[in-house]
């Protein structure tokens, strides 16, 4: 398994553009994402993993933020997702990484999101995960994904 | 594997027991797998999407309208059980690498979810139950959980 078709040293950089409330295109840039690694020959499990975070995170964007993107970068040792938005922010990411606690409005929930999983997702599916929130300025989240 | 399980209920007597033993054994490595079709015909459905698709083979199914828990707890290859019908249930199902989807109480998604479907080869399957009802038809069958607690994603 792995990130086969690149040469040592070189890596790919994409990045997508995600607006918030936009809930049509909501899963856009993580299904590119997924295709892209696809694509230069990653191996199904590290591509599943990081389609699951990736589309979590992209769901949050969309959920609470204004708008902000998805950057994709990889190379031969890893895949990293950065989520970075302009949004409310995360008052206490100690908080927002319980499993059941989220602050979503009914109506995302109605739609089957705001379970309060997403980040507990993103940490086990991804190597490393990292946070940093401004409150009323935004978030950016960076995950990892080692190619074990 | 779902046509021998059938087989062995028929068997009776001695010999039945020592088939149903070996059975047993060949069971513990392996699942019981239906093909789509198969599942269609257990929940009465009909498929909208991907008919020709529905000779795949499944071992798992999931029933839920979480999306987040999908994402956690749902084996890839497996089928989705689910009252919702919005775009974000097929996003789910291609981030986790679905064969299916059977929208229950015959709910059927619009056409541009129907599209998205068609274009990642997913098949979708309308179920006349509801929810409790098309998984309790799956699971009877012998069609297992995702029952590995670890996250499936790494599956």
């Amino acid at each position: 398994m792995g990130v086969r078709d690149i040469d040592e040293g070189t890596s790919l950089h994409y990045t997508f553009d995600v607006h918030g409330g936009d809930f049509a295109k909501a899963g856009d840039a993580s299904s590119r994402v997924k295709r892209i690694l696809q694509q230069i020959g990653a191996g199904p499990e590290i591509v599943r993993r990081v389609a699951v975070a990736c589309y979590e995170a992209e769901m949050n964007v969309v959920i609470h933020a204004h708008n902000g993107t998805v950057t994709l970068d990889a190379d031969l040792k890893r895949v990293t997702i950065t989520v970075d938005d302009e949004g409310p922010g995360i008052e206490d990411i100690a908080q927002a990484m319980t499993p059941g606690f989220s602050t979503a409005p009914d109506s995302v929930r109605e739609m089957g999101f705001g379970a309060g999983m997403g980040l507990p997702n993103m940490k086990s599916c991804s190597s490393k995960l990292d946070i940093k929130s401004v409150k009323g300025v935004g978030t950016t989240v960076r995950m990892t994904f080692d190619n074990a | 594997m779902a046509g021998l399980v059938k087989n062995i209920t028929n068997i009776s007597g001695e010999a039945g027991e020592a088939v149903r033993v070996v059975m047993n054994t060949e069971l513990s490595d392996s699942t019981t797998s239906f093909t789509l079709r198969e599942v269609c015909d257990l929940v009465n459905g009909e498929i909208i999407c991907g008919e020709e698709l529905a000779n795949q083979k499944v071992a798992s199914a999931c029933g839920c309208d979480l999306m987040s828990d999908v994402l956690a707890f749902t084996r890839p290859g497996s089928v989705l059980l689910t009252g919702l019908t919005n775009a974000q249930v097929v996003r789910t199902a291609e981030m986790l690498d679905l064969k299916a989807i059977v929208f229950v109480r015959s709910k059927k998604p619009d056409e541009r979810t129907i599209k998205m479907a068609e274009s990642l080869q997913l098949v979708l399957i309308l179920s006349p139950h509801p929810l409790y009802e098309s998984c309790g038809r799956l699971y009877t069958a012998g069609l297992s959980g995702c029952q590995n607690h670890g996250h499936t994603a790494r599956a």
